[in-house]
């Protein structure tokens, strides 16, 4: 590739430049380089690389430099390490709300966000781009599509029925470490006593804990898991011509996660920040690149054809599950139902 | 007299000034009220939510804890997208929340919230704070709660309730003043239908104004009566004191004339009998004076209160012509008449039209040479016309309008005896009649021609 190349992955560089842990780092750099675009972003390089290079065909001169990291280190790198980047993209948006909400965001009055819903963007500072349920994936040698549960209950239930065959070969995020099954859980908790209950069955079924969806589609592919909880249904799709597994949209609720992008307060070229914002907002026309990254786009036709479907609003809410002892005692509650099994 | 600033533009002003004052009070008010009701709106929500917060408070193992309920900064998300900061603090420190967010100056009663507006993290903030002791009653600890929210919120809403108010007050203020306008023309017409009243009038009339008028009017119009009244009866004393007057002196000239005449037969001298005839012609010069004065007077008297007789103007120019062709003799004047072979009927004052008539020919008489024609002629067509025409010396270039006033002569008119009262009489006789004087150089050559115009 001419525009890009894979920059000599610097993570000793660079990690022991800021306090926050990078996981990978590309530039891809203009011909004739006039100004630069840093991102820091929680998705994947392979599944944003296809967004960026379509981005910089109409941006010449335009150097892009992406950052890849975990939803709670860029909470730390923007909150408490003070660094400067121009755009920063999540998937965790409790995170994203609290930056903006303290006062890390700058106001982008964008003429692409009416074409939003509500609910994608807020004060003008936050704007949602993709829409991805959380789902279920189980493994091909433990269910059918016919026979895989349908709804939390009767996941509980089947799991309770048989604990010799799922012991140990369930799986769900650390919601400790993953900032994405934090938001997931928090709002699993809202929305459903069910979902307390399945944190018991799981528990007892010693459930084994996960940093991240491709892990857990790995395994369950494998047939180590025979059912991984609050997968990120993009990650899954992209997965899925790989086989082995079959994805489980759940009819009681599905919780809608949308990655945000947010221009910091300290960013330095807000100007290409705003193109690139309005550049995702739009990502609905360009269906090629929705196949390319397996983002989807927003799109309120499919979560009026389905009321399961239930995105997260961005409001003062998602604060909550942030404060420190709403959050110490959610991890406690959490920790004593899945480690009681423990000695 | 300069004129005073007009009444209407001052009642528009006025009413104009009451009209501003209210719509910006009008504006004041509903935006005072507006933003009180959306201040009252976010306290009322702070409120709840400090409560909700205060109410999840616990004490456990002697400890404080909080289970900061969903709802209770959810809910503050509601109806706007202001950032929102709590803090739970007990007098060993925070508990959780914002540590950098202002604690009330003065504690808080309790269950009582206290609110303040206050400036954080560079924006201003409404905040709420409400105290809950909390633990055993041997031990409590007074906690804390305080949640802010910026106002951007109400802010937009006070500017749209501001902008609406504006717009209405606007609204109120044009409309106001469209109506004062029209109030002031209305308040003002009376004055107006009473200047016209009296502004139709004609130059005799001094009858008493009798128009409706409304009541704030009266004592002006009582007032003008008033001075009609004495105007008139000056007028008229006046009047009668010159017909007084003209009557005691033609009387005695009469005499004096006799005896001029009769000096002048016995003298020889030559230059005696000139100084003689110089003095008859200036006596008949005062007689005539004399006699139109009286005229004048019985005009204007006879105008006040017009007869209206069945006439026939015809018979009547005729007789008018009769009398006089023995003076157009003496000067070898042919006095033709031109009249329709029916009678012209008429109503009005025969002695006024026969008067004006009477003058009109006499002047044409005077004025003409010796040996000359004058024609009385008598058309109907719109309107009667009874036209005397001469061979004089005309008009010249003077003034027509002019002509018609009292004791206003003709620049072309020395050595001939006149009072300048003939045509004034005329015109006051044909405008008692509702119709008008016609001065105009005679068509068929040298000469005048005059017409009085009387309406069918």
């Amino acid at each position: 590739m001419r525009l890009t190349y894979l920059a000599a992955v610097i993570l000793g560089w660079a990690t022991a430049l800021s306090a926050f842990e990078i996981e990978a780092h590309r530039v891809y750099p203009a011909e004739d380089e006039r100004a630069v675009l840093r991102v820091i972003s929680t998705a994947d390089l392979d599944v944003f690389d296809p967004v960026i290079r379509a981005f910089l065909t109409d941006q010449p001169g335009l150097t892009v430099d992406y950052t890849v990291t975990s939803t709670t280190e860029l909470m730390t790198a923007i909150y408490d390490d003070g660094a400067s980047f121009d755009l920063a993209i999540s998937s965790a948006m409790d995170l994203q709300t609290k930056l903006a909400n303290d006062g890390f965001a700058q106001t982008y009055v964008s003429a692409a966000a009416t074409e939003l819903p509500d609910w994608a963007t807020w004060r003008n500072q936050l704007y949602a781009f993709t829409q991805e349920p959380a789902v279920i994936v189980v493994s091909e040698s433990f269910f059918t599509p016919e026979t895989a549960p349908r709804t939390r209950d009767e996941l509980v239930t089947a799991l309770r029925a048989e604990p010799v065959r799922f012991m140990g070969r369930i799986g769900t995020y650390d919601v400790r470490s993953s900032g994405f099954g934090y938001l997931m859980a928090t709002q699993d908790s809202r929305n459903s006593e069910a979902f307390w209950r399945l944190m018991e069955v799981m528990g007892r079924l010693e459930a084994k804990l996960y940093c991240c969806s491709s892990d857990m589609i790995r395994d369950v592919a494998s047939g180590k898991l025979a059912v991984a909880y609050n997968v990120l249904g993009s990650y899954a799709a992209a997965h899925l011509k790989d086989g082995g597994f079959h994805i489980i949209p759940l009819n009681d609720y599905v919780n809608v996660m949308s990655r945000t992008a947010l221009v910091p307060h300290n960013a330095k070229n807000t100007a290409a920040a705003q193109d690139m914002i309005d550049f995702l907002i739009t990502l609905r026309n360009r269906p090629d690149l929705v196949k390319a990254s397996g983002l989807p786009a927003i799109d309120p036709a499919e979560l009026q054809a389905n009321s399961a479907l239930r995105p997260i609003r961005f409001g003062p809410g998602l604060l909550v599950f942030l404060d420190q002892l709403k959050r110490e005692s959610f991890l406690k509650n959490w920790e004593n139902s899945l480690f009681q099994a423990l000695p | 007299m300069t004129p005073r600033p007009s009444i209407r533009r001052r009642l528009f002003v006025q009413l104009g000034c009451v009209a501003a004052l209210l719509s910006l009070a009008f504006i004041l008010v509903v935006r005072e009220v507006a933003e009180r009701a959306a201040v009252g709106t976010q306290d009322g929500i702070l409120g709840a939510s400090a409560i909700a917060i205060a109410d999840s408070l616990r004490s456990v193992n002697g400890e404080v804890t909080l289970d900061l309920p969903y709802s209770a900064l959810s809910m503050l998300g509601s109806t706007n997208q202001d950032r929102v900061f709590y803090r739970i603090a007990t007098a060993q420190g925070t508990l959780t929340g914002y540590d950098d967010l202002p604690l009330p100056a003065a504690p808080p009663h309790l269950d009582q919230p206290a609110f303040t507006t206050l400036v954080y993290r560079g924006e201003e903030v409404r905040a709420v704070s409400v105290v809950r002791p909390i633990g055993p009653a041997s031990n409590t600890t007074n906690v804390i709660v305080t949640v802010a929210q910026t106002r951007h919120g109400l802010a937009k809403i006070s500017r749209q309730i501001t902008a609406t108010a504006t717009g209405v007050g606007i609204g109120f203020f044009l409309l106001a003043t469209a109506l004062s306008l029209l109030a002031a023309r209305a308040a003002l017409d009376p004055i107006t239908r009473l200047t016209d009243t009296i502004t139709r009038r004609g130059p005799n009339d001094l009858r008493p104004v009798t128009a409706e008028t409304p009541d704030e009017l009266a004592p002006l119009v009582l007032a003008l009566n008033s001075f009609m009244a004495r105007l008139r009866s000056s007028l008229s004393r006046t009047e009668d004191f010159i017909a007084e007057a003209a009557h005691r002196v033609r009387t005695p000239l009469a005499t004096v004339r006799v005896q001029a005449e009769v000096t002048h037969r016995k003298l020889n001298k030559p230059h005696h009998r000139q100084a003689i005839r110089e003095m008859i012609s200036a006596i008949d010069e005062s007689s005539r004076s004399a006699e139109q004065m009286l005229d004048h007077a019985m005009v204007t008297f006879r105008a006040d209160s017009l007869a209206r007789d069945e006439l026939d103007l015809r018979a009547l120019m005729l007789d008018t012509c009769a009398r006089l062709s023995p003076t157009a003799a003496l000067k070898e004047i042919a006095l033709q008449r031109d009249l329709p072979e029916h009678p012209v009927p008429f109503r009005g004052d025969g002695i006024l039209i026969q008067a004006a008539l009477q003058n009109i020919l006499d002047n044409a008489i005077k004025y003409s040479p010796e040996d000359s024609d004058i024609t009385a002629s008598l058309t109907v067509d719109e309107d009667i016309h009874m036209t005397i025409l001469d061979e004089g010396p005309g008009f010249g270039n003077m003034d027509l309008r002019r002509l018609t006033r009292r004791f206003s002569r003709g620049e072309n008119t020395s050595g001939v005896v006149g009072s300048g009262l003939g045509l004034t009489i005329a015109d006051e006789v044909v405008r008692a009649h509702g119709g008008r004087l016609a001065l105009s150089p005679n068509p068929n050559g040298a000469g005048a021609c005059v017409s009085l115009i009387l309406p069918l």
